[in-house]
């Protein structure tokens, strides 16, 4: 069964999360993700004047880490962070404009994956973002306070986020200057990335230059993307996981 | 290219003639000849303020890369020369207003978020991050100082990585300038009002610049090296 899906629509890649499932991002989904990515960039048409769009089915974006899966097994915690942080460098590198498209909820290292879009469209009839590290008991690691303090600019906000676990719906995030906008419902989600992705494609923008500027500009994500404290404090993760 | 003109506490830079001010060492080292000028007048050392402006359609539009073009050697001479540029006025000995009468762009716009303070016209022009959309990289150093002074991430990936052209008033709006003005004359008058008061102050420029380096420290570590240098023929 596949856990997503790559569709090419004119000049846009949209890739899904498939399943009505949390979309947990555990390894088999993570190299998924990364393998739909990879075949973006082997396409010669994307070179210049492309966009990827990433969204998902169901009542979640991302739940986050698979936390059950990983239990309280130290490599598998350590190969599920390695994974994401991959993922998120692959991100932050990538040839062309991304969107994360917002179905449903984000949240902890689901947040983190919609963060590492240069923009993101939710829906705002249901579905929030919550970081939920801290009422479940799991520190925060580096790299995660370093995309968070790139792409949430106000203080307060980080702080309701962060330290109070404050579950941020549409609405909210875009007066908190966090997401681009909001919409009635998924598919008007899916329909208002399209048209942002349209307008991006048609700047026929460069793709490895867009690439080269965008890791100029998240210098400090990527040079945090080589480890993960947290992953050696398992007991923590064990009891998170029991928790769930 | 440019003059210089002392008014009353204020030192007036003006970016003369109607062409685009792009930024090569012939001007650039006639714009550090004038900040040269205005350290060493003995009563620039404290009450005082420098306004730079430019008069014609540009503030500036950036490097001037038809000259640069012919060779790795000219690309990297007018790198170094503008970041010599950009740290003087990060050190400055005294507030800086850029009082900008026309559009800034690339480095333009990077010359004006150099100063403490930026004005601008409202009725044409604006400031755009125009790299994307030529094709260019942006060093490492216009992007820290970008992050320094603009603090909206949104704002910050639309100058960036949309190169949006921002008018005064958007600018105004997202926190980018101070104060738009409905004419060129009118920045340039409101510039020289802002100059008098902080030159009011009475501050010892000597004390303000090393505060402001402080404040800029992450920034003008930066302003060492320019690493889009080395992929020279991307640049070309």
């Amino acid at each position: 069964m596949d856990v997503c899906t790559l569709e090419k629509r004119g000049n846009l890649f949209i890739l899904t999360l498939t399943g009505e499932d949390e979309h947990r991002l555990n390894p088999t989904r993570i190299d998924a993700i990364r393998s739909a990515l990879n075949r973006i960039r082997s396409d010669t048409t994307s070179l210049s004047g492309s966009v990827l769009i990433t969204t998902a089915h169901g009542k979640f974006f991302s739940n986050g880490y698979d936390l059950a899966w990983a239990g309280s097994s130290p490599d598998k915690i350590h190969l599920m962070s390695s994974k994401l942080r991959a993922l998120v460098g692959d991100l932050i590198s990538f040839p062309m404009p991304t969107i994360a498209a917002i179905t449903g909820h984000a949240c902890a290292a689901g947040f983190i994956l919609a963060l590492s879009h240069d923009y993101i469209v939710m829906r705002k009839d249901r579905g929030f973002l919550y970081m939920s590290e801290m009422n479940i008991g799991l520190k925060i690691p580096a790299w995660f306070m370093a995309v968070i303090s790139c792409k949430i600019g106000d203080a307060m906000v980080r702080r309701e986020i962060v330290l109070k676990a404050k579950k941020i719906t549409a609405k909210q995030g875009v007066k908190a200057g966090i997401i681009d906008a909001a919409y009635d419902s998924v598919e008007e989600t899916v329909e208002g990335a399209v048209e942002l992705g349209e307008k991006l494609v048609k700047k026929g923008w460069n793709g490895q230059v867009y690439s080269e500027i965008r890791k100029g500009i998240y210098k400090e994500v990527l040079n945090k993307l080589g480890a993960d404290e947290t992953t050696d404090d398992l007991e923590k993760v064990a009891i998170a996981s029991s928790k769930m | 290219m440019c003059t210089l003109e002392k008014r009353g506490n204020l030192f007036i830079l003006t970016l003369t003639g109607e062409d685009q001010h792009r930024l090569n060492p012939t001007l650039i080292d006639a714009i550090r000849s004038v900040l040269k000028q205005v350290r060493a007048d003995p009563n620039s050392h404290s009450s005082s303020a420098l306004i730079t402006t430019a008069q014609g359609k540009f503030f500036s539009n950036g490097f001037d890369l038809a000259w640069a073009r012919s060779s790795p050697d000219r690309l990297r001479l007018m790198s170094s020369e503008f970041r010599a540029l950009a740290t003087e006025l990060l050190s400055f000995p005294m507030p800086t207003i850029a009082a900008v009468t026309g559009h800034a762009s690339a480095a333009g716009f990077i010359l004006a978020l150099s100063h403490d303070y930026v004005l601008m016209r409202n009725d044409r022009g604006f400031l755009h991050m125009s790299e994307v959309d030529i094709g260019l990289k942006i060093p490492t150093c216009f992007l820290a100082l970008i992050r320094s002074k603009i603090g909206n991430p949104i704002t910050r990936r639309d100058v960036v990585l949309r190169a949006a052209k921002i008018t005064a008033k958007e600018a105004v709006e997202k926190e980018i300038i101070d104060r738009a003005y409905h004419s060129a004359e009118e920045t340039v008058k409101g510039a020289a009002t802002l100059g008098e008061e902080l030159a009011k102050k009475g501050w010892n420029g000597q004390v303000y610049g090393e505060n402001r380096m402080a404040l800029m420290k992450d920034v003008l570590e930066k302003f060492g090296v320019d690493e889009t240098m080395e992929d020279i023929n991307k640049v070309l």
